[in-house]
Formats: C-alpha cells, structure tokens, sequence
C-alpha cells in the first residue's frame, strides 16, 4: 500500500464499486482504482486477490473466465444482486461514518 | 483450482509487464519492476485460498499430504513409529480375538443365547446323572428343550480299519433342540429312541465325512462299527458346526441310548449317582436365566426329597455353554481377562513410548511452528496437522498389526497342541475385532499426539525463531517428555516382572511332585472289548499281558492301570465311607476319592513310593478278600495320623474294603489341584470300563519299545488295538495350560524390553545430540569418563531407575492379577525381583551404551568448527 493507508473493510467497497458498470478482470480493477483516485489509491495484488475470493465465498461477486482485450485467457468478476445491495448498504455506512468524523473533526 | 488461482495471477503479472513495457521500459526492467509489485506469489496463493475457505474435507486432506511428507522426510522415525504400534495394537487384536471366539462369540447354532448348560452349584461341578436329566427334562416349565451329551473316544471301524475319532453321545433330541439341519441325510430325533441300546445310528461330522469317506453321498446307509456293534449312518452335519464344546470337536454324534453299547457298561444311564452326562437347555421365549435356574432348583428340592440318598445335595446353575461350564470356563476367562489388561498396558507403554518421540520432534521444529504461526495460522490448525501425523501414523500402525495378527491367528487355528485330542482354538478376527483396532489405533494417535500440545501451545513465536535448537537450561526441569519416559519404563518393567513370575511358576509346576516318575516310562493304551472279552474275560488277559512284556528284553519293570493320571480323561471319583455306616446319603459321605484299578507292579512301575504296607500280589484273585492300597492324604482324612494299615472303609452300598499298603500323595487329575485322597484296587477284583493301560518301564527309545509291545500284543490278540506313547507325552496335555501361560507372558515382557530399550535409547541419543557441544568441552577439559557419561545420559539412567522402582511396586501390588494367569505367582519372590532388576539394569545399559560412547568421543575442535 502506498500513499494512503486503506481503513480496514474499505477495499471491499472499492472493489464492489469499480465492478458496477461492468464485469472486470482482477488487474483491471486495480487499474482503474488507480486512475480514478488520482493514483492516490494503488492496490496490491497480494491484497486484490484475497479480497476479490473472499467476495465471491460470500456470493457478492461471481466469476468466469473469458478472454481480454488483448486476446488473453482472463478471469472476469461481476456483481452479483446480493453485490448490488451490499455495495448499496457499504456505500450508505461509508457516508455516514464519514460524515459523523468530519462533524467531529471541525467540531469545536 | 490451484491452475486457475495461477492462471489468474500470471495474467495480472503479464499485464504488469505490459503496462511497464509501454512506459518504455525494456523486456528485463519490466519483468523486473513487475516482480518487485508482485511479491511472494505462494504466499498470495495461500491467501486466497484462505479467504475462499475450504471445505473440511479438502483441510483435512490437506493435513493428510503434510504429515505423508513429513513421514518421508524422516523414513527411520515413520518405520519405527508404525512398528511400535503394530505391536501394540496387533497384540491387542490377538488377545481380543481369543476372547471374541472362546467367551464372547457364542456357538454357531440358532439364537445362541438362549442356550445354557445346568450345572450344581458348587464350582466345577459340571456333571449329571441320566434319571435326574429325565427328570429336568419332563418337569420343567421353563426350557423349550434339554440334552444330555457326553463325549467318547470311542473308535470308529469302517470296514476292517479301526480309525482313531472322537464323538457325542447325544440325547435324540439334541439336534433338533439346537435347531441345526443336516448337510446330507438325516439326524436322530427323540422319536427314534425306544429304550437302551435301541437305536443304532450314527451321525457323522462334516470334517469326518470329507477325511474318511470322501465326501460321498453314498455313505447314507451304509453301516460303521463301534465296540463290535454296528451303526447305521443316517446322515452328516453341517460344514461348521463341531458340536456344543468349543474345544472338542467330534467327529461323530451317536444316541446316548447306546451308551452301553458301546462299552460304558450296561448301567451307565440306570444309576441316579452316576453323573455322566453334561445338559444344554434352550430357554422358552421370553424366560430369563433367573426363572429358569429357581425352576430347576425347585425340581432339585423335590428330587432331594424322593431319592435322599442320591439326589440331596442336588441343586441348579445356569452357565454360558461350550467352555464345560466352570471347569474350563472360568480360568480360561480369567487368563484372558488378564491377559488383555496386560496387553493394554504394551498398548499404553507403546504410546508413552511415541509421545515422547513426537514431542522430541515437536521441539526440533519449533522453528517451522513459530513460522507457520507468524505468517497466521492458528493455534487450533496447527495442533490438528500434527495430530493429523499422529494419528496418520497410528492408524498405518493399526492395519498393520491387525494384519499381524491375523497371520497369526491363522497359525494357530491350525495348531494342534495334541496329535490325540480334537482341540482346535479357532480364532479368526471379525467385526468387533476389526472395530476395536480401529478405535485403538485412533485412540493412540490422539493420545501421544495430544501429548506435545501443551508445548506447542505455549511456543512463543518469536523467541522460537531467535533462539533455534533449544539449549541446554531446557532439559534441566523435568518436563513432559521425562514424565513419559517414566511411566512407559514403569509398565515395562511391570510387564518383565509378569515374565518372571510366569516363569517361576512354570518352573515350579514342572518341579511339583507327582507322586510317579514318568521318565522312562511307556504307556500302551487298549480297549479289551474291541477283542470281544467281556469284564470277567479281562483279567486273564491282562495278566498275560503283564507277563509277557516282562520277557521282552529291556524291560526293568511292568504293571497294568485302568487309567493314566493327568492324562486327559483321567480320573473318576466315588464316595468314601466310615466302616459301619449304614445312611449312605451324600451327607453321610466322609469325601471324594479317586480311584484306580491297578496290577500288582504298577507302583513299582510307575515310582509312586510304598510308604505302608505292600503292594498287591498275583495272589491276591478275583474272590479274594476285597482290599485297596490308599494314598496318605486318604490315610490322613480317615484316620488322622493314625496308622491305616489293616484297616477298612466302605464304598456306597457298604462294599467293604480292607486297606493293604499306603502310597505316597500324587497329582491325579490336574497339576494344581489340593492335594486328593486316591485309592486303587486290584484289577482282579474289577474294572471299571473295558480301557486297560500297560505301564512299562525301560531303558530302550520310544520307538523300540513301540515296535516290542505292538509286535507282543499281536502275538496275544491281533483284535485288539494298542495305542503306544511315553507318559511324558501323556503329560503334555496336562503342563499345557502352563506352558501356554508362560508363552503368553514371555511375549508380552519381550514385547515390553523392545519398547523399554526403545524409549531409553531415544531419549540417551537426543539427549547426548542436544549436548555435543558441552559434552565436547567436558571432554577437552579433562573431565572424566564417568563424569562425561553421567552427563550425558544420567537424566535417563534416573528415569530408569524411578520408573523400574515404580513398575516393580505396581507388580507386587498387582499380584492377584497375575495369580489368575500363573499357578501360585508370587512377584515377592526375590528371584523375581532380582530379576526383572537385572534385566533393566541390562537393558539400560545397553541402549544407552551407543550414546555414551559418543559422548565420550566428542572432539571439542570440531564441533566448535562447525558451529
């Protein structure tokens, strides 16, 4: 992990969220956390992948094989409807824990 | 799975690669930037499949191919290990197996269990008379049926040929009370009988059927000789059924009707007294033991009132059948009741002896747990791949000491320990046998690999990988494995002293006086009425037989004897009476004596000592005055120390008889009974069946003396058959039991050394490896021999010592149990102690002669290079 230390359980929802416009493979996803955080966020393949197992034992993601862009044999992860929901209930604690610090923070 | 996780990964590596390459790095920096992000891919692998989860199954199998690698890693360690247990598991296994056949399996025939055997109350007092079966039979409202069975020796004649078999007599219902069906033919039933010697069928064995007759269908009809009286053959019994006592298996079952017939005298099933027979009863439906022994004894009650003089002691117990009732049955479960908590306890020592060794090799790898803890496995995981080895091991050690011991069952089910006598141990493991090695073979592997926990537990992961082999202030407190050390030297050093004390008493029962001397002494056996003499014809005959063997040139000294002692159909008892009783009740009775009926120069011949009196002489004639030569028990019990010479006593119904000579004590049925008042009378004055033995002594070699006698008793009479052995042989039967029990015991306490050398050498050579470095300083410094040796293996030496103190007390302690297995064990003895002392003084020695020997050739240089 560099730049930013991820609080636990937080990677989860970054994974959950960057797989809803569509299926993904796991080198992509990490890719695209990167660029989209301003490459504040990097992810490591050694974390990546446990995560994106775990997640699917809990049936929020589920995968198959297929082939990438260039032409490769790849394993993609989609969201599940229970992903969906998951993602939707991690995203609304997120914002309030979130919100609940930062009151605390500028709080007197 | 693991391709795809790899699959998976080599793609995000590959994209790595790429992204790096596009950057404008080359083919190399871009792998090599690549790796750097990727880190230690096992270890990512491991990762997930750890999130994933895996189903027990695929943990367990896991554990499995772990501990199958470890076990190849150190082959000598596995061998050894699986040895261990297959000797104490395959020990059990052969114990239990016994038990399984001869006292928990019942007998081959329909619902088993409902069968009893009526027995008197009194121990061992297995015999009843045919008027009181009759009467148990007819009046009884709680058996669906009761037979009436004995056995004989009695020898087949097919054709010309006398063939050497045992057989039943058997009441008619017999067979159909056990439920059995024929194999060919048909069996006697009780509609057959019409009165004695009425119904002349024979049934034979399947065995039998197969040797003799080969198993041609055609025999059914066909007629056999027994006696010189002819029997028809109805049918053949099943394949595995051997009658209802499991050590004698018959080859033929004729009708207890013909029982006179067939030379038991024409009033063997008239006399109320004369108890012959043994009764088998099948229980009615929903009768319990208890109700049907109060039935009997209230028969009994109302016999003892109708016929006091025969039947008023009579009385009823209910025994499992197939060991003869008490007789065989109780020290034979007591043996093996013995025997098996001897066994698990080489089982436990075994174990002690493991768990040491896992908790030695637990601490060689406390480097390898505290890795696997660092990197996050838990303490519960790790605990159960190490008793997955265990277990592993122990279950390998299982299969194959039940394969062991089923060999060897195997051998002894085709054992005979008597060429003459149809006794057959079939002991073949099954189910619960099998089931019980399993538990055992778990239960162990649990057992000494739960044994290291308490140290795996508390490994500190960080000092473990700091401090690599543990150092020497470990072993100065005494730790788990010290403990083990001890109590497996304990169990065996109880074990050894069993051995011992086995063999003092084998040594004392082969030395007990016997009251004769059977060394140089042949016995040739005949039946007089296979020549057709009746009893009044026999006594000229056997006067020439004695006769004539004295001319045979050899022969220092002859004589005749209806029976031999301690042979296996030895010994008959009658009542013995104070002169002028006139109540002959069995009340009235002053005891049970043997009886024999003997020529004159058969003490002499045998070596029993004349202590009174004389022997009897050729003069002495059939309507002579009746008189007998007594023992000096007997003399004892009559007339206190009063001479008895001159004397008379009475038989029942007052047959007076005036006593001649007393004789030295003797054994006479068994080689442990108290001693027993006998009495022999003159075979001129009668005989109790038509079984004469000619006794003679001589210098020639067995197979002389056969050819001499065979050849002489030709001359006499071709029709009659001789059965020549040495009385030692005879004797075979009656040393079995001691033999057998010292055997038993002499393998367990080998058994016992072997793992007691085992534990000591294992813990001298770890000991001595840990401390080369010190001992080598030892050695450089001068110290000397003893105090290099005391250094390196005294902390097992002591735990020998301890242990062997502990296990020599737990013998005296357990000395009731081994006195069920060995005649008059005592483990006070000082023999005994001196040694099982001696032997682990021995053993310790040995197995720790090869460490100290190392110690001592420690080069200091060396070692210290090598650091």
């Amino acid at each position: 992990m560099t730049s930013l230390d991820l609080p636990q359980g937080t990677l989860d929802l970054l994974i959950l969220r960057t797989l809803l416009p569509g299926a993904q493979h796991g080198w992509a996803i990490s890719e695209r956390v990167q660029q989209v955080s301003g490459d504040m966020l990097r992810i490591q393949q050694g974390s990546l992948y446990p995560a994106l197992h775990r997640l699917e034992r809990r049936g929020w993601v589920k995968a198959k094989w297929g082939v990438s862009d260039n032409n490769r044999k790849a394993k993609y992860y989609e969201l599940t409807r229970s992903g969906h929901k998951q993602l939707a209930s991690e995203t609304e604690s997120w914002r309030k824990l979130t919100s609940a610090v930062s009151l605390v923070l500028e709080g007197d | 799975m693991e391709e795809e996780l790899e699959d998976e990964l080599r793609f995000h590596f590959d994209e790595e690669v790429e992204k790096h390459r596009r950057a404008g790095l080359t083919d190399e920096e871009a792998r090599r930037m690549a790796r750097l992000a990727f880190g230690g891919q096992s270890q990512v692998a491991e990762d997930c499949r750890e999130a994933r989860g895996m189903s027990l199954i695929e943990s367990v199998l896991q554990d499995v191919h772990y501990a199958l690698r470890q076990m190849k890693k150190s082959p000598g360690f596995a061998v050894t290990a699986v040895l261990t247990l297959a000797l104490g598991i395959g020990a059990n296994a052969v114990v239990f197996s016994v038990l399984n056949a001869l006292v928990l399996r019942p007998l081959n025939v329909y619902q088993p269990e409902r069968l009893f055997a009526v027995e008197h109350k009194e121990h061992a007092d297995y015999w009843q008379s045919y008027p009181d079966y009759i009467d148990y039979r007819d009046h009884n409202s709680t058996f669906s049926g009761m037979a009436a069975y004995y056995t004989t020796d009695v020898a087949v004649v097919i054709g010309k040929q006398a063939v050497k078999s045992y057989g039943y007599l058997a009441s008619g219902n017999y067979f159909d009370m056990l439920g059995e069906r024929p194999a060919i033919g048909r069996f006697f039933h009780a509609s057959d009988e019409h009165g004695q010697n009425s119904t002349p069928y024979i049934v034979l064995g399947y065995d039998f059927w197969r040797a003799r007759f080969n198993s041609n269908p055609q025999v059914i009809g066909t007629t056999v000789n027994l006696n010189a009286h002819s029997f028809t053959v109805i049918g053949v019994a099943p394949r595995d059924f051997h009658g209802t006592e499991l050590f004698f298996w018959p080859d033929y079952w004729i009708p207890l009707v013909d029982a006179p017939e067939i030379g038991c005298g024409p009033d063997y099933l008239a006399h109320r007294d004369d108890r012959n027979f043994w009764i088998l009863g099948r229980l009615k439906p929903g009768v319990t033991p208890e109700q049907a022994s109060d039935d009997l004894n209230a028969i009994s009650r109302r016999l003892a009132q109708l016929y006091p003089t025969a039947d008023d002691d009579l009385d009823a117990r209910l025994v499992r059948p197939g060991l003869m009732g008490d007789v065989w049955g109780d020290p034979i479960r007591a043996f093996l009741a013995a025997i098996m908590a001897m066994s698990v306890l080489v089982l436990l020592a075994a174990c002690a002896n493991l768990g040491s060794i896992f908790a030695v090799r637990a601490a060689d790898r406390t480097r390898e747990l505290a890795l696997r803890l660092a990197i996050g496995a838990s303490r519960a995981r790790i605990l159960r791949t190490l008793l997955t080895e265990a277990v592993l091991v122990s279950v390998l050690g299982g299969v194959t000491g039940t394969l062991f011991a089923t060999a060897l069952l195997q051998i002894l089910s085709r054992w005979r320990p008597f060429v003459d006598f149809p006794i057959h141990v079939v002991a073949q493991p099954d189910a619960k046998v099998y089931a019980l090695a399993l538990l055992l073979s778990v239960g162990s592997g649990l057992l000494f690999g739960l044994l290291p926990a308490r140290q795996i537990w508390r490994t500190d992961a960080a000092q473990a990988m700091k401090g690599g082999k543990s150092a020497g202030p470990a072993l100065r407190r005494f730790g788990m494995r010290d403990i083990l050390l001890c109590v497996q030297i304990a169990l065996c050093t109880l074990l050894v002293t069993g051995s011992f004390v086995a063999f003092r008493g084998m040594e004392r029962s082969l030395h007990t006086p016997l009251g004769f001397r059977p060394l140089g002494v042949t016995i040739a056996e005949t039946e007089l009425d296979m020549g057709g003499y009746t009893e009044d014809q026999s006594w000229p005959v056997e006067k020439r037989m004695a006769q004539e063997a004295a001319q045979i040139p050899g022969v220092s000294s002859e004589g005749l004897i209806d029976r031999v002692m301690l042979d296996n159909d030895c010994c008959a008892k009658e009542s013995v009476y104070r002169q002028g009783t006139t109540d002959f009740r069995s009340s009235q009775r002053s005891f049970f004596a043997h009886f024999f009926y003997a020529s004159p120069g058969y003490l002499a011949t045998a070596g029993t000592r004349l202590l009174a009196g004389r022997d009897f002489s050729w003069n002495d004639e059939t309507n002579s005055p009746q008189i007998a030569i007594v023992n000096a028990r007997f003399a004892h019990l009559l007339f206190g120390d009063t001479p008895a010479v001159g004397r008379h006593f009475e038989l029942f119904n007052g047959h007076l008889k005036e006593i001649v000579g007393v004789v030295e004590d003797g054994k006479y049925n068994s080689l442990t009974e108290t001693p027993q008042p006998a009495m022999f009378f003159p075979l001129a004055q009668g005989n109790s069946g038509s079984d004469t033995a000619l006794v003679v002594r001589s210098a020639l070699p067995p197979a002389e003396m056969a050819t001499a006698l065979n050849r002489m008793m030709n001359g006499i009479d071709p029709n009659i058959p001789l059965t020549v052995r040495s009385w030692p042989e005879v004797l075979d039967l009656a040393f079995f039991p001691a033999r057998a029990a010292t055997g038993a015991l002499a393998v367990m306490g080998l058994l016992a050394a072997m793992l007691a050398v085992t534990g000591i050498f294992g813990m001298a050579a770890y000991s001595v490896s840990r401390r080369m470095k010190e001992l080598a300083i030892r050695v450089a410094v001068g110290a000397r021999r003893t105090q290099v040796i005391a250094a390196a293996v005294g902390r097992p030496l002591m735990l020998l010592g301890v242990g062997s103190a502990l296990g020599l007390l737990a013998g005296v302690v357990a000395s009731r149990l081994l006195g069920q297995i060995v005649y008059q064990a005592n483990p006070s003895d000082p023999v005994v102690i001196g040694g099982a002392v001696l032997t682990m003084v021995f053993l310790g020695a040995g197995a720790s002669a090869v460490p100290a020997r190392r110690a001592l050739s420690a080069d200091p240089s060396r070692l210290m290079r090598e650091e």
